[in-house]
This record gives C-alpha cells, structure tokens and sequence, in this order.
C-alpha cells in the first residue's frame, strides 16, 4: 500500500500525456496538460507526508510536534495558482487560433500552416 | 503520420517513461516515512524565527521569498500576455452580440441563480480578504485569498449584473491594483538592501505573541501584497475572457 500514491503520480502524468497525445481539441488537449501537471502535486504532497504526523501549523500545538514537511506545502501551493494564470494564457491562445482558422483541431491547425 | 502510429509510438515511449518514472519512485522512501530533515528542522525553528506559527507561509513569504516573487512574476506576465493575446485586433470591432441578433433576447439569469450569488458575494470577500491578512497564523495566504476575492467579483457577473462588475472593477483600477501587488513585493525586499541587510529579510518588527495578527513582520505584509497581486491578475484575466464574448469578427 505504501507504494499506492507513487504509482497515481505516474498513472496521472501517463493518462494526461496520452491525452495531449491523441487530443482533437485545444481546450481538451489544455485540460490533459493541467492532467500532467496535477500528477506533481500528488508526488510533491507524497513525498513530504509522515503517518500521525500534523499539519504544519502550531497555533495549538506544541513547536516539536512531528509535521509534515512544509517546504513541498508550499510549493504546491503557489504551483496552483500560477497554473491557473497559465492555463488562462494558453486559452487565450485558443480563442485567438479559433479566431483566425476557424478550428480548433489540432490536426487542422497543423494542415493549415502547411 | 496516421492517427494509429502516433499511438503506437506514443504508447511504446509512454512504457519506457512509466518504466522508468516507476524505477525511479521506487527507490523513494516510502508513503509516509519522510526522512527530514529539511522539512524538520524548519518546523523546529521556524515560530520562534518568524514569530509565525503557520510555517507553510513562513517557507513561502520568508525563507523561499525569492522563489515565490519569482512565481509571482509568472503571474504577472501570464496576466498581462493574456491582455496582449486577446487585444483587439485589426478589423475586429466591439459589437455587441445582441445587435446581430435583435429579435433575439437572452434570457436573464434567475432568481435563485441571482440569490445565491449575491448572498455569496459578501462571505467570498470577507474571507478572501482574511485569508490574505492571516497568512502568519492559519493555512492561508495571499494566493488563496487573492482567488477568492476575485470570486466575489465572479458572482456579481453569474448574477447576471455584467455592467456592475464592469464597474466594480474599472480596467485601470484593476492594473493598478496588479501593479501595486507585484512591485510592491519587490519594493519590500528592495528596502532590505536600504536598511543594510540581504534582499527580502524581515526588517519589521516581529510582534511580541506567536501568531498574532500583527506578528511575522513582512510575511504578513507580503502575503497581503500577493492578494492584491492574484485577485487583479484574475480579474484581469475574467474581463478579458469575457470581453471576447462581445467581439465579432469583421466579414464572418
């Protein structure tokens, strides 16, 4: 069982991959990426998890509580919300593709700039 | 290459990743048996350092600022290329859906949609604004709160009141409002360097009691800078999605 969160890590990134591979939408082949990018949360949040251990917050615990580790805490939560402000960019580029080609085929998109 | 191939081949190489994804995660230690010690002794030392007990903030505003201005500056240009990746372009004008179609009216939003929105409208900014002031003491910060407040702005537009959320957040104000998160978090670290010590210490006083509101110095004032900085980016950001809705382009 110990080995369970590792193994979503790599099952979300491989099924967000192939997502991107085989899409046939921007907005969909969009949504695998952020996919991909939900499987470093998952490895980032494993990683810093110890069994029993709290929160990292000490308002009503004693200092030398074992916590988990707040460094990966961090950084998945900044990665959040930046990930949102990127996606937003990249479906700014798909309402502009769809503006000047018509289609939002990744395929078509392809045939189009010859 | 056909669409059969392109599976083939992303499925062989998909293999040979999984393969290796899982060599590699396999020589991690296990779930649940973090090894420190990094993690540790930053909880050890980080409440009597930063006078902040949620120690999450404390790594994010203090002892890896420099990294999150970094980030927060990824914020800052995915804003401001979406405004430049939605400009109005040549031969695009702003009309108004409706006049292609005036026998057409839309429906307005209704009544349970609009109750609840609005009902939701004053909790969302009271507890993003309190997320953002609270960044030292509890599982918050800037980020989270920032998010939130943007939401409230949201509801005011799912309430049917596109005008008014036009209004309640003018274009200037809101790059102003971004403008002011994001030098503003540079601004503090500068003044480190004036005051003598690294870029990014904590020169405010730290407070006498462990997370109190007023203790942990700039990390509370940081987190705060870093509100306003996401709610305006996202603002930003929802206006200029929605603006697209009334652009139509010339000759189609």
């Amino acid at each position: 069982m110990s080995f369970l969160p590792f193994a979503v890590v790599a099952w979300v990134l491989i099924a967000g991959l192939y997502g991107i591979v085989t899409s046939r939408h921007l907005v969909h082949q969009i949504v695998c990426l952020i996919v991909v990018q939900s499987s470093t949360y998952v490895l980032l949040l494993a990683v810093g998890y110890r069994t029993g251990a709290v929160a990292p917050y000490f308002s009503d615990v004693p200092v030398h509580t074992p916590a988990v580790d707040p460094v990966v805490q961090a950084l998945a939560l900044t990665d959040v919300v930046v990930e949102a402000a990127v996606t937003a960019l990249l479906l700014a580029f798909a309402v502009q593709a769809h503006k000047r080609f018509g289609t939002l085929d990744p395929h078509e998109l392809v045939q189009i700039k010859g | 290459m056909t669409e059969r191939w392109r599976r083939g081949v992303f499925l062989a190489g998909a293999a040979v990743l999984a393969a290796f994804i899982l060599w590699g995660l396999a020589g991690l230690p296990g779930f649940g048996r973090y090894p420190g010690p990094y993690g540790d002794i930053i909880n050890r030392i980080a409440v009597a350092q930063t006078n902040a007990t949620g120690v999450v903030s404390a790594v994010n505003f203090e002892y890896r600022g420099f990294d999150t201005m970094g980030e927060e500056f990824i914020l800052f240009a995915a804003a401001a290329g979406v405004a430049t990746v939605l400009r109005h372009l040549r031969g695009e004008d702003k009309v108004s859906t409706r006049q292609e179609a005036l026998d057409r009216v839309a429906p307005p939003a209704s009544d349970a949609l609009r109750v609840v929105a609005l009902a939701f409208t004053g909790p969302a900014i009271v507890l993003g604004w309190w997320l953002a002031t609270h960044a030292q003491t509890s599982p918050s910060g800037g980020f989270q709160g920032g998010v939130l407040l943007t939401t409230a702005f949201v509801l005011v537009y799912l309430a049917g009141q596109v005008l008014l959320f036009r209004r309640a957040s003018p274009e200037d104000l809101t790059d102003i409002a971004e403008a002011v998160g994001a030098g503003g978090f540079a601004a503090v670290g500068v003044t480190a360097l004036f005051l003598g010590l690294p870029f990014l210490s904590n020169y405010l006083p730290l407070g006498a009691v462990a997370g109190a509101v007023s203790s942990s110095g700039t990390i509370a004032l940081i987190s705060f800078l870093v509100g306003i900085e996401v709610g305006a980016a996202f603002l930003l950001i929802i206006g200029e999605l929605m603006d697209q809705a009334l652009l139509v382009r010339e000759g189609r």
